[in-house]
């Protein structure tokens, strides 16, 4: 447990209070109290729809839990501040929507170079540019696993509740730490704006991965899959550069094979960490010919569809990928051996879909919709029941 | 600030002719050449003693494996370098208590990676949005920046003014040498209107940023512009910049005798250094002074100094307020809340 701020038990009585009761709030609310739950002690910010309320709670509760909430010039600031205030010993993270996350893809990849713990939410909306701002979309999928530029692995989860906005933030920032790397929450606007009821756990139950830090003699930069951080202000003469590095963390920008080293490591260390991190939530269906596979909002739907298939006699297997990146194909795989089609319904036009079809043996046939219209239970059925045909 | 006769070369070479008489010896043919770290270093590392005498006492303060630094001939990072690390040691601070964030092109090298204390190197432009999330962090630290006029004016431009409006207590060094030195040369925003780049091959039909001026409006509790002819005034002005609370911006005007230097007729360190003399005049000198009487001079010394709230001081206070509230309405003695249904809509 994070509580080394904590002067006389004041935060164990505040998170003591937040679990002793229900709370009906939406889901970037739920967000932003589970990243309190996870000690997060650092928000940069940048206002934007349908991320703002995540920013609201984060100023309004930050102060209780001597966090701080600064909100920036641009989300360029933000997700720099990030950065700074994580190797200033922040847990830190940052929240907005795609034009924002835009703005931020080239210090996602700083971040996953220097190997910065830190969380980054993106509340999806309906794009591209400014698109459908208001309007719901899961169009970020693609760019939450290859928006910044060179070879890299993501850990990108995505919340199907306002529930799961709260429990899987306090993975995220679990995962950030674990692995010494940026994790995208992976929201979108249908699960930022849903109003349900939310539950906090006992705080006792919540274990916090600390940050490892370095024994003397130990590399920062390498020397081992994931490398222990130094803070800065301990003596440690810290050298955090985005350029290619040694692993003591001085630059070596000509050798090819200090390059390969580091970037290899830095794709392996998400790459070995894959079965761990995947999670599936898997409802399958003896003799299933049908699959359907769906996240975030776009799951409640289609977990409705399948439940009203079965009802009406139709066997069909319900697949929700949990961890988005790294991808859980070998679940997936393994889910969809014995189907003869999966359906893939997602906000977008078939960004998944098409990373799903990479791995699975059966046809997959992608169920777009955009336009900030949510799937309806009756569409996905619907699909279920031409595919049964 | 307008520099346009220092970079129109029949102006330039005119003024050189002036106060460079024609029976100036020549150069020493080796200077340059000779790596003045040579064989010192070397000693110093593969034997792991003190070399004695020869090695400057102010070498403890740098990242030894990695020098000589990468500085062209004549470029004046070493010079600022030479003051920050002066600054440091007069002022006697701990550099495992400083953080110096930099961002990219030449000038962010002069602290990063050659000043030993934690260093973090940003990425284009953001250095200063980098710094405010350390400073928040960590108030205790003295957290600096030393980067480009590229860097600072142009891209990062943004962060600049917001971090001076909001007064974070940072000290912020911008070497402006009027140009995109790392890339080969490009125009930048402080490139003065009229001059060649390799970007503005005509001319720069723009005009540039009087970047101390412009943090001066933003907010900012200390403003100072110097030059790189001034290394005794510059080193005294950061360490007020360091020590002062708040929001402290240096403006170092510095030479690019290779980028700025190819395409202006301006190669010569050495006189480029001599015109700053001549040009440079003090703020105190300056006031009451025209535009036009000004033209083509630099203003050199303090520009402001005041006493802002400094902004982490401001956030501190507010946790502490907050926490206190919290700590009264959460007592174990706090009348309990009513009992509801147990659902609270926020």
């Amino acid at each position: 447990m994070i509580q080394s701020r904590d002067s006389a038990g004041l935060r164990t009585r505040y998170l003591a209070r937040l679990a002793g009761r229900k709370h009906f709030i939406q889901g970037d609310e739920a967000a932003a109290l589970g990243a309190i739950y996870a000690g997060c002690s650092f928000f940069g910010g940048y206002p934007i729809t349908p991320a703002s309320e995540i920013a609201e709670v984060m100023a309004r509760e930050l102060p209780n839990t001597d966090g701080y909430y600064v909100q920036f010039e641009d989300e360029l600031a933000s997700i720099s501040a990030v950065i700074g205030a994580a190797w200033a010993g922040a847990r830190a993270m940052t929240a907005t929507s795609g034009p924002g996350f835009s703005l931020m893809q080239e210090n996602i990849g700083y971040a996953c170079m220097t190997e910065t713990p830190c969380v980054i939410v993106d509340v999806q909306r309906s794009g591209p540019s400014t698109g459908q701002a208001t309007l719901p979309a899961q169009g970020d999928v693609m760019q939450a696993r290859w928006g910044t530029h060179g070879d890299h692995e993501i850990i990108a989860l995505a919340p199907s509740s306002a529930q799961e906005c709260a429990d899987l933030m306090i993975d995220c920032f679990n995962l950030a730490e674990e692995y010494r790397t940026p994790v995208i929450f992976l929201m979108d606007g249908e699960i930022g704006h849903l109003r349900e009821q939310v539950v906090f756990p006992d705080p006792d139950t919540v274990t916090l991965t600390p940050r490892r830090q370095a024994a003397p003699g130990e590399t920062v930069f390498g020397g081992q899959t994931v490398p222990p951080m130094l803070e800065f202000g301990h003596g440690g003469y810290v050298h955090v550069t985005g350029s290619t590095h040694k692993e003591d963390g001085m630059r070596d920008v000509q050798t090819q094979a200090v390059h390969d080293r580091l970037v290899r490591r830095l794709v392996a260390k998400i790459e070995t960490a894959r079965d761990r991190v995947a999670r599936v939530d898997l409802d399958a269906q003896e003799g299933a010919e049908i699959g359907v596979l769906a996240y975030g909002a776009t799951a409640r739907p289609a977990k409705g569809a399948v439940l009203r298939a079965r009802a009406a006699g139709r066997r069909v297997t319900f697949i929700r990928p949990v961890t988005i990146w790294p991808f859980p194909h070998r679940q997936i795989g393994a889910a969809c051996r014995s189907l003869r089609r999966l359906i893939v319904p997602e906000m977008n036009l078939g960004q998944l879909a098409r990373e799903v079809e990479r791995f699975v043996t059966c046809e997959v046939v992608p169920l777009g919709k955009i336009g900030g219209v949510i799937h309806s239970s009756s569409e996905i059925l619907a699909a279920i029941q031409e595919g049964g045909r | 600030m307008s520099l346009r006769e220092l970079n129109d070369p029949e102006y330039f070479d005119a003024w050189a002719a002036a106060v460079a008489p024609a029976d100036r010896p020549p150069p020493d043919p080796e200077y340059g050449t000779r790596d003045p770290l040579a064989g010192l270093l070397d000693a110093d590392l593969t034997a792991g003693v003190d070399t004695g005498p020869a090695q400057h006492r102010l070498l403890p303060y740098l990242r030894r494996a990695i020098l000589p630094t990468t500085f062209c001939v004549g470029c004046g990072g070493g010079t600022v370098l030479n003051a920050f690390t002066h600054a440091v040691d007069e002022m006697g601070l701990d550099p495992r208590q400083m953080v110096c964030v930099t961002g990219i092109g030449c000038s962010s090298w002069i602290p990063s990676p050659y000043f030993l204390c934690d260093t973090l190197h940003t990425t284009h432009g953001r250095a200063v949005a980098f710094a405010n999330g350390v400073k928040i962090m960590r108030p205790d630290l003295k957290v600096i920046v030393i980067a480009g006029d590229g860097d600072l004016a142009g891209i990062g431009g943004n962060h600049l003014i917001h971090a001076a409006r909001r007064n974070i207590d940072l000290a912020v060094f911008l070497v402006n040498n009027f140009i995109y030195g790392m890339t080969g040369g490009q125009v930048s925003p402080t490139t003065p209107f009229g001059v060649r780049t390799t970007t503005t091959p005509y001319r720069n039909v723009e005009h540039p940023f009087r970047i101390a001026d412009v943090v001066a409006a933003a907010g900012g509790n200390y403003v100072a512009r110097w030059t790189t002819y001034h290394p005794f005034q510059l080193m005294e002005s950061m360490q007020h910049a360091i020590a002062k609370k708040g929001f402290s911006f240096i403006e170092i005007v510095s030479q690019c005798p290779v980028s700025y230097g190819k395409m202006t007729n301006m190669s010569d360190p050495v006189r480029i250094l001599e015109y700053f003399r001549d040009v440079a005049i003090h703020v105190e000198a300056a006031r009451g002074m025209s535009e036009d009487e000004l033209e083509g001079r630099i203003v050199v010394g303090k520009l402001v100094e005041r006493d802002r709230r400094e902004f982490g001081a401001g956030l501190r206070e507010l946790n502490r307020e907050r926490r206190e509230a919290l700590g009264a309405e959460l007592a174990p003695d706090a009348a309990p809340e009513a009992a509801g249904e147990g659902v609270e809509d926020r």
